[in-house]
């Protein structure tokens, strides 16, 4: 039987990327240093949901809910942590564990969340299934809002500064290579089957609703990350960082890169935290821009940027590869914004 | 003792109301060809549905390789061993030929998420497996050529071919086609069912064919059942079929049977809709 | 008693404003299966184009020095809230026409992402700050104004049960327009066109019905009758901002998902129980778990009937 190990190589792309990041993390002015944050977490909540809306299908908007219970969690438990003395380690080593800790706990719980919600309303489909996630969203703010152990309205404060570049970024890689390596894979492929065609994936043995759920779980994991990242960036967690709003803006960061392209998420989501950023000035004109460039975006290109495609599927990145990189056609699968309860052939025209 | 692939006790489908389908029962043997006729609206694709697990038998029972499978989901049914194909063809439209193979072979695999993630051997040897599986199924089916084209822009009648290539890499016991020739030439129904045959000839399955081209179904068929609004009139050889006079009312009317001078049997048992 | 008699008061007065906003929803959802997002916000601006157009035509508080008379209450009562419909049902027309009509033809989740678009236009719109003063202030900036009063108001007490006329006044303004959109919907060639637009446009198309057409005219139609809802609430509470749209739109939409999402007499029944529910809960418990209650019969209804108290179950054919 073949072993079921993780292997060497499956831990690649963080031996190669930590100390990358890490002096990027030096050369870099601290004014940019939050955008970058920013960013980064901004390209694990949109390769999370593109894992649930873009791969499967399936219309989540409830992300923020997710972002908030791992962001409460990883509050707590680094509050409690620290002044952590672990032996033979320095307090500097102590405090990135304890965050460690936070972390994969935030994951924990947002997972387990994701389960809690998934199981009950992934048996609805299309517009309902994006009603009841938003609901659920707004159920678990609402809760939070009602806690005093969760600070209530006001929130956790005073959380201790432990996110940077580096946390930030590992967690970014994190998710782009589960992303990645999910879209190749035999799951991956069964979960692009539940977008197409969910009776027929059933009927050729796909668990489709266990499938549901696990991919579901998997993104509301990541997006416990991203929110345990963002709360130890500004050091707060309040109900009001994690409204449908910002559901709504890491799905729109989703459809904008184009539903299913991994690339197309992590531009799409970098992007539009610097256009955020600087239009930051201009208060609300900013949100009005944002609202114009949706309408403008799905009348114009609703595919998004990429549409189905990854960024080593256009033409003149394939030619400056050599067509080494990766064969088109054995990666993630094109996709074309969800069809709900639509049996014509809409989306992106032409093949791949 | 080998238990029949396919077994259905009197399965009863009521819809509210309506009764699609009244005590029907079917016993398949490995190898066999049986084929399924009627006009439309009869319940022959509410029987597809009932044998895989789309609509669970309101009375009755399915059992499949001598388990009973009332009640299961239809990914599990497909693990034990039914595959079909769809009247309306439901490939998976933007995925490649190779990939829509591919997942049929997901079920028997053994990897899981956390292999996949983690990269561990058991999934690498997975994908090898899995590749090879649906290139050969690919290769049976004559679209060896087509395995990296987008399903959607295949010719039609390959991606009818395409469809039995993915139930076939399910590994199933029986095989229920549902109208596999819809749509095609002359030409390419004889291949159809030269085709089957071979299907049936190579891999020993049971093979239940729904079909309205009576050259095509009769050709294949060994033995056939009439269904009639939801009711079985007719479970004979094919030679029996075309004379009979319950079968030949039920497509072309009484009418045609008084003009030929045939005698009209009174219709016994079964609730019409 | 007495207690239980209240919120049976307030509850059916809240009700009938979820219950037209409903409407909206639900019959839009009923002819282009979308979710418009952006109709909370149109109730908001109808509340809007009542202020604006209380602020035009001079409608006095009773408490001025001038106070007006009978008539003149009535003959400008009348204007603002037939105004504020023609208002909105105007945006919807531009609505439907420039965001939603070109997508028609698009997957669903196009369109639902348009609306998401609409819906912070309008939101975001109306909190910049004013372009011009004269003759109205536009757009209104976020700081909220109080409503003109349109009627001066009375306070009676039945059985120890306080209600105004603010409450029956509303009331039968909200019946009397829910009675007439029945009878459009029921008794009307173009009730029954947007019915058969309902159930297959394609279709509807082929017999001859105008689809586009009447799919316009459902949108003015919702968005004029959310209008009313927003002149009716904010009679009684006068305290109006852009962003007060968006919770009353989302507890509307509940209401039409209750109600059976595509289904008219659906909303009207679906808002009423939500506000009722929301009143007795709110109410027996804590009011603090008042908006919390929308989002759990949400929740309720679409893990237990989807398809509401008077949808129509459809099974995929397979």
């Amino acid at each position: 039987m073949a072993s079921v190990r993780p292997t060497l190589r499956s831990f690649l792309p963080f031996a190669v990327g930590a100390p990358l990041l890490w002096a990027l993390q030096q050369i870099t002015p601290p004014d940019y240093n939050i955008i970058l944050i920013a960013a980064g977490v901004n390209i694990v909540l949109a390769v999370s949901l593109n894992v649930v809306n873009g791969f499967t299908g399936q219309f989540s908007l409830g992300h923020a809910g997710f972002m908030a219970v791992g962001a409460y969690t990883a509050a707590k438990i680094s509050v409690a942590l620290t002044g952590l003395d672990l032996p033979f380690v320095s307090t500097a080593v102590s405090d990135q564990i304890g965050f460690a800790i936070a972390l994969l706990a935030s994951m924990v719980t947002a997972a387990l969340a994701g389960i809690l919600v998934g199981m009950p309303s992934l048996r609805l489909r299309g517009d309902y299934l994006a009603i009841v996630t938003l609901g659920f969203g707004e159920i678990i703010r609402s809760v939070i809002e009602n806690m005093k152990f969760l600070g209530q309205a006001t929130g956790l404060s005073g959380l201790p500064a432990r996110t940077n570049l580096v946390w930030v970024g590992v967690s970014a890689i994190a998710t782009v290579v589960m992303a990645r390596r999910l879209a190749v894979s035999t799951q991956g492929r069964a979960l692009f089957a539940i977008r197409e065609d969910e009776v027929a994936a059933e009927a050729m043995g796909v668990d489709t609703t266990g499938y549901k759920v696990r991919a579901f779980v998997i993104s509301a994991a990541y997006a416990g990350l991203a929110g345990a990242l963002i709360s130890h960036a500004i050091l707060l967690a309040t109900p009001r960082m994690f409204t449908f709003i910002r559901s709504i803006e890491v799905v729109v960061m989703v459809v904008l890169g184009g539903l299913g392209s991994i690339t197309g998420s992590i531009l799409a989501a970098f992007v539009l935290t610097i256009a955020l950023e600087l239009l930051r000035e201009f208060q609300s004109f900013r949100m009005v821009a944002y609202a114009i460039l949706l309408i403008v975006l799905m009348l114009t290109r609703p595919q998004g940027i990429f549409g189905h495609r990854e960024i080593w599927d256009l033409p003149f990145v394939r030619r400056l590869l050599g067509g080494r990189l990766v064969p088109a056609a054995a990666g993630p699968a094109p996709a074309a914004p969800t069809q709900i309860r639509d049996d014509s052939t809409a989306g992106p025209k032409g093949t791949a | 003792m080998s238990a029949n692939p396919l077994e259905l006790k009197s399965v009863t489908m009521r819809f509210g109301g309506l009764k699609a389908l009244s005590e029907f029962s079917l016993q398949m043997a490995p190898g066999e060809l049986v084929g399924l006729i009627g006009p439309n609206g009869a319940g022959k694709t509410t029987a597809f549905n009932a044998i895989t697990g789309v609509y669970t038998p309101t009375e009755g029972d399915v059992t499949v390789a001598g388990e009973r499978v009332n009640g299961l989901r239809p990914h599990a049914i497909c693990v034990k061993g039914v595959a079909r194909t769809f009247q309306n063809i439901r490939l998976f439209r933007q995925l490649t030929a190779l990939d829509n193979v591919r997942i049929a072979c997901h079920a028997r695999a053994a990897s899981g998420f956390f292999d996949a993630l983690f990269l561990t051997a058991r999934y690498a040897e997975d994908e090898v497996h899995i590749r090879a599986r649906a290139e050969e199924y690919l290769e049976i089916m004559g679209l060896s050529h087509r395995r990296d084209e987008i399903s959607r822009n295949l010719p039609y009648g390959e991606q009818r071919r395409l469809e039995i290539a993915r139930a076939l890499a399910t590994g199933p016991k029986v095989l229920c086609l549902d109208e596999p020739a819809a749509g095609m030439n002359a030409a390419e129904k004889v291949e159809l069912m030269q085709l089957i045959r071979s299907i049936r000839d190579r891999f020993g399955i049971a093979i239940l064919v729904i079909e309205h081209d009576m050259r095509v179904v009769m050709g294949v068929s060994e033995r056939m059942l009439v269904l009639d609004h939801g009711v079985t009139i007719a479970h004979d050889k094919p030679e029996q079929i075309r004379r009979d006079p319950k079968v030949i009312e039920a497509y072309l009317g009484d009418a045609y049977l008084e003009e030929k001078h045939i005698a009209v049997p009174v219709q016994g048992g079964g609730e019409t809709a | 008693m007495t207690e239980f008699l209240q919120h049976l008061v307030n509850g059916i007065s809240v009700g009938t404003i979820y219950a037209l906003v409903a409407l909206g929803y639900t019959m839009v959802y009923g002819v282009l299966k979308l979710i418009n997002f952006a109709h909370g916000d149109v109730y908001m601006v109808g509340a809007f184009s009542g202020y604006w157009l209380g602020a035009l035509l001079g409608v006095r508080s009773s408490f001025s020095e001038n106070p007006p008379g009978a008539g003149e209450i009535f003959i400008k009562a009348s204007l603002v809230t037939i105004g504020a419909m023609v208002v909105c049902g105007a945006l919807g027309f531009v609505i439907e026409r420039f965001a939603y009509r070109p997508l028609r033809s698009r997957p669903r989740l196009t369109a639902l992402i348009t609306a998401i678009g609409v819906s912070f236009l309008l939101e975001y719109g109306f909190q910049l700050s004013p372009w011009f003063r004269t003759p109205i202030e536009f757009p209104p900036g976020p700081s909220p104004r109080v409503f003109p009063e349109l009627l001066p108001r009375v306070g009676y007490e039945v059985f120890g049960v306080y209600l105004s006329n603010y409450d029956l006044v509303g009331f039968a303004v909200a019946i009397g327009l829910m009675a007439g959109l029945q009878w459009i919907v029921y008794r009307t060639r173009f009730g029954t066109a947007m019915r058969a637009v309902s159930f297959d446009p394609q279709v509807a198309g082929l017999m001859g019905i105008a689809v586009n057409r009447i799919i316009t005219w459902t949108f003015v139609l919702g968005s004029a009758l959310a209008a009313a809802a927003g002149i009716i609430n904010a009679v009684a509470r006068p305290k109006i901002e852009p962003l007060f749209g968006l919770i009353s739109g989302l507890k509307a939409f509940v209401a039409a998902v209750l109600g059976g999402i595509g289904s008219v007499p659906g909303a009207m029944v679906g808002g009423m129980v939500l506000g009722l529910a929301e009143e007795y809960v709110a109410g027996y418990t804590s009011s603090q778990y008042r908006d919390a209650i929308a989002f759990t019969v949400l929740i309720l209804v679409l893990l237990v009937r989807p398809a509401g108290i008077f949808g129509r179950v459809t099974v995929e054919k397979v």
